[in-house]
């Protein structure tokens, strides 16, 4: 690490960058970490749908407050990863996920104004659309009929989690310079 | 970094979306023509995030252990009455089992039948369970050197938990029978009729397709069958129970709560997954 001898020459500027490159690339980080949280074994919630789509959420706040953070290359990647990880159908994440970003980009100017009540109302809306899609993509991608409750509670945990995890991406948005 | 001029920058981050879009439909496509490839970067992406997923196992273990014991010294009484009659149960039937191994030792010697061998097993860690609302596959961790191999069957302490679908240096993906790709050749214990587990995402997997005119009765054991070299005959899968839309089975493993798993190598190759199943070579025209 920087001892004082051996300090770079502009070491202001250096760890600056770092600093700020750190900073810039925490909405991809946190998303990626919140989406392994996902897979750990907590008992029975996991097996039956019972987990958060934590991915819907990080695309849908990044993408409202910090576009710049969640360009579509990091929700493309984020939703590939999410793919691999649970051994679906490759593309169905990526492509979902995607259209929320573009979605939630259309309507960024009035929805990022509102009260966190209306933004949470905007988020059940848009994941009610996004996991409806989902599951149509699910069916046509296997030409079988796929089970609807797991997908009904995954939505329902998926909104109702929500909260928790805005607050804590509002902790990780504070942190950031401001825009 | 290459300096672009603002305009071409802007055009191409508003490019960017519809591009991604294309290649989202493109990558479905890919992992519908190409399952090899995709099953290796999905073995890769296991490989490196096993490790992690294993580093936090102790802790989550912990954890669990916890919310267990509370559990449990809630439950304490009624645990214990459970306990007390259980164990009156069993010991009759240790007594029974005992005269029967007894009996079952005696009439070998006479037919002079081989024993079972047993089968060599390897046990592996549960470090994470992936699924989501759409599949019911769990993460295993393992040592570099080890010898599991795509089919192997996985057991808990009390019975059938899935088969192993996909194997890198260091994790194996588990199919658990719940999974609804998973068809697994079962048989009724009692009446030796045979039939197809189907797993359908939720806690019990479906009983269909049993041949001969005796249905299965709720109530009943279900094992595997050896039906097409998949599995070994006899192993404890589950119950069968009146569904809503007719009969499932109730599996006896725990398979909301696997720590760990035995994965057992019996040998067989059965039902290999379409991309190792090697064609016959075909006949040479003519001219060779």
């Amino acid at each position: 690490m920087a001892s004082p001898v051996a300090r770079p020459p502009r070491p202001r500027g250096f760890w600056a960058r770092l600093d700020r490159l750190a900073r810039d690339s925490a909405p991809g980080a946190v998303a990626v970490l919140l989406l392994l949280a996902t897979g750990l074994p907590l008992g029975s919630v996991a097996h039956h749908g019972g987990m958060p789509l934590t991915t819907l959420a990080s695309v849908y706040f990044w993408t409202l407050y910090r576009p710049g953070l969640m360009p579509p290359w990091l929700v493309f990647g984020l939703g590939v990863m999410a793919d691999l990880l649970s051994a679906a159908p490759l593309g169905v994440n990526p492509l979902t996920l995607l259209l929320l970003h573009g979605a939630v980009l259309t309507q960024r100017r009035v929805l990022a104004r509102q009260s966190f009540l209306l933004v949470w109302v905007g988020f059940a809306l848009f994941a009610t659309a996004i996991l409806a899609l989902h599951w149509t993509l699910r069916v046509l991608l296997a030409l079988s009929l796929q089970p609807l409750g797991p997908a009904l509670l995954e939505c329902g945990v998926t909104i109702a989690v929500y909260p928790l995890l805005s607050w804590l991406f509002v902790r990780v948005e504070r942190s950031l310079e401001p825009v | 970094m290459i300096r672009l001029s603002v305009p071409l920058r802007q055009a191409l981050a508003r490019l960017m979306l519809p591009v991604l879009i294309a290649a989202s439909f493109g990558l479905m496509l890919i992992g519908k023509a190409d399952t090899v490839l995709i099953e290796r970067a999905r073995t890769q992406l296991a490989d490196l995030v096993v490790p992690l997923y294993a580093a936090l196992a102790r802790p989550i273990g912990t954890l669990r252990e916890a919310i267990a014991e509370v559990r449990g010294l809630i439950l304490l009484r009624s645990e214990n009455a459970r306990l007390r009659e259980e164990n009156e149960r069993l010991r009759r039937w240790y007594d029974r089992a005992l005269a029967l191994e007894a009996e079952n030792l005696a009439l070998r010697r006479v037919l002079n039948a081989p024993a079972d061998p047993t089968p060599i097993f390897t046990t592996a860690r549960v470090v994470a369970d992936v699924g989501g609302a759409y599949a019911r596959s769990a993460l295993l961790a393992l040592e570099p050197n080890h010898s599991v191999r795509k089919g192997q069957v996985a057991v808990d302490a009390a019975g059938l938990v899935g088969r192993i679908s996909e194997v890198g240096d260091r994790s194996a993906r588990l199919l658990l029978m719940t999974d609804i790709n998973s068809r697994i050749p079962v048989q009724v214990e009692r009446t030796g009729t045979r039939a197809i587990l189907a797993g359908t995402n939720g806690p019990r997997p479906r009983i269909q397709h049993w041949t001969g005119p005796e249905q299965p009765q709720p109530g009943d054991r279900i094992v595997t069958s050896s039906e097409a070299g998949a599995m070994p005959a006899g192993l404890p899968v589950g119950i069968v129970r009146e569904g809503r839309t007719g009969l499932e089975v109730e599996p006896f493993a725990d398979l909301d709560r696997l720590a760990f798993v035995r994965l057992h190598d019996f040998g067989l190759g059965g039902i290999l997954p379409p991309d190792q199943v090697v064609r016959p070579p075909r006949p040479r025209g003519r001219g060779g």
